[in-house]
């Protein structure tokens, strides 16, 4: 099987790998760089956990192939924290108590990220159609949609 | 069928530099390569081993495959690795072409229509396409490079079955054409899951109205179903009914009992068949009556 050498950009810094064509990146990320934040759940673009931002996009890493980010940028939830601070939607996560087993919570906090990114005051409608790709199986949710409401006010100029 | 295991099975990724190479490769090694753009059926059929291949061609680089061109004189074209995203969020699409940002959107979630295509969409071939309904009643055209040149299919003759097509080897789509609709139209795209947001169509109604003095009741309707026929199905007896007599509750009511008719669904596990039926009576009474009050 060929294989491609890549180099992108990984939570900003460059990573240069060799990668097999049937290389996922979610394999990349976590059998390869030990970036175990991000979880396979279904391996079919169905649950969420896997979600990564590539370019600033959310993406199911499981549907992406190593290979096609040669060039590229993505941000897993280990990229997601600056300085030693949590990104606002994870402290918001936090307070709501929208965490319980905590698979589906990396996926959910990248979509809830690039959500705010491309619409920084969401209608509860938009942020239940932003977060449908993300399965959680233990919250029922609400907290969840609570926890971005509330990042979304974090957000707002006082 | 889903499986625990994220791994793919083993095939060669090949990314040519252009089309007529991408082509020449496919026809070359016919029944064992294929082109894929966003890879959300392609990645998930090759894990189920419902696909075989041992060449994957990336084409989405390729020459106008990520233009999206609005033409008011002509229509808007979508090249074939334009993501779903970018087409719902597209101001022209929303201005001139509402409904296939209405149906774009009813497609799985965010992250997934990050990679899912129009024109992926439409070579998929199954039933329950969401983004097919529109391209029918909007009269798509796809724009096909294969190993004799460039050629245009309408979309209305482009299924064979369900994930049948009429591409050959070497076929490569590279963008989905919509002309211009008409003047003052309106739409609508209904869809039964299993839940409210991000599911596959049980049931799919398309519907397309614009008034027409030619027409007898001064109104034409275009309809399409998905997911209760083996193939997309525009059901012409019913479009004809509403254009026959004037428009009515009851007129619509027989045009919806009409759609149910020519539909031909299949019990499965996300609906039985009787009752996709009905489904698609009520969904086409409800598309229907919801487009006519828009068009007044």
């Amino acid at each position: 099987m060929a294989m491609h050498r890549i180099t992108f950009t990984l939570n900003g810094a460059r990573e240069r790998v060799e990668v097999p064509s049937n290389q996922t990146l979610l394999q990349l990320l976590r059998e390869r760089l030990a970036l175990t934040g991000t979880k396979n759940g279904c391996t079919a673009g169905e649950c969420g956990a896997c979600t990564v931002l590539w370019n600033g996009e959310p993406v199911n890493s499981c549907l992406v192939l190593a290979v096609e980010c040669d060039g590229t940028e993505v941000v897993t939830v280990e990229g997601l924290a600056h300085d030693r601070q949590l990104d606002p939607v994870q402290t918001a996560l936090l307070e709501a108590g929208g965490v319980q087993c905590g698979f589906c919570t990396p996926g959910v906090l990248l979509s809830a990220r690039a959500l705010l990114d491309r619409n920084p005051r969401p209608s509860d409608y938009e942020i239940r159609d932003a977060l449908t790709g993300n399965l959680c199986r233990c919250t029922g949710y609400l907290r969840i949609i609570e926890a971005v409401k509330a990042a979304a006010r974090a957000a707002e100029p006082a | 069928m889903l499986t625990a295991h994220p791994g793919l099975p083993e095939f060669d990724y090949i990314k040519p530099t252009t089309l007529p190479e991408a082509s020449q490769f496919l026809a070359e090694h016919a029944g064992e390569a294929r082109p894929f753009l966003g890879g959300t059926d392609t990645f998930v059929r090759l894990r189920d081993g419902a696909w075989k291949d041992k060449y994957l061609v990336d084409v989405k680089h390729l020459d106008g495959m990520q233009t999206l061109a609005f033409d008011p004189a002509a229509g808007l074209t979508v090249g074939a690795a334009v993501n779903m995203n970018r087409v719902i969020a597209a101001p022209e699409v929303q201005a001139h072409y509402p409904l296939l940002a209405e149906a774009a959107h009813t497609v799985a979630s965010y992250q997934l229509r990050t990679r899912a295509t129009l024109v992926g969409n439409a070579c998929n071939a199954s039933p329950a396409g969401d983004t097919v309904g529109a391209g029918l009643v909007l009269n798509a055209e796809l724009l096909i490079f294969g190993v004799d040149g460039g050629r245009r299919a309408p979309l209305a003759t482009f299924f064979r079955g369900p994930g049948k097509t009429t591409l050959r080897p070497g076929d490569i789509v590279t963008a989905i054409h919509y002309p211009l609709p008409p003047a003052g139209h309106a739409g609508r795209y209904l869809k039964l899951g299993r839940n409210a947001l991000g599911d596959l169509a049980i049931v799919g109604v398309t519907a397309l109205g614009y008034r027409d003095p030619a027409a007898p009741s001064g109104y034409r309707f275009r309809l399409a179903l998905a997911s209760v026929a083996p193939m997309p199905l525009r059901p012409v007896q019913a479009e004809a009914l509403l254009s026959d007599q004037p428009l009515s509750e009851a007129g619509l009511q027989a045009a919806a009992e009409a759609a149910a008719a020519a539909a031909t669904p299949i019990d499965d596990v996300r609906g039985g068949a009787e009752y996709r039926r009905l489904m698609v009576r009520n969904l086409t009474r409800q598309a229907l009556r919801d487009v006519w009050q828009r068009l007044g």
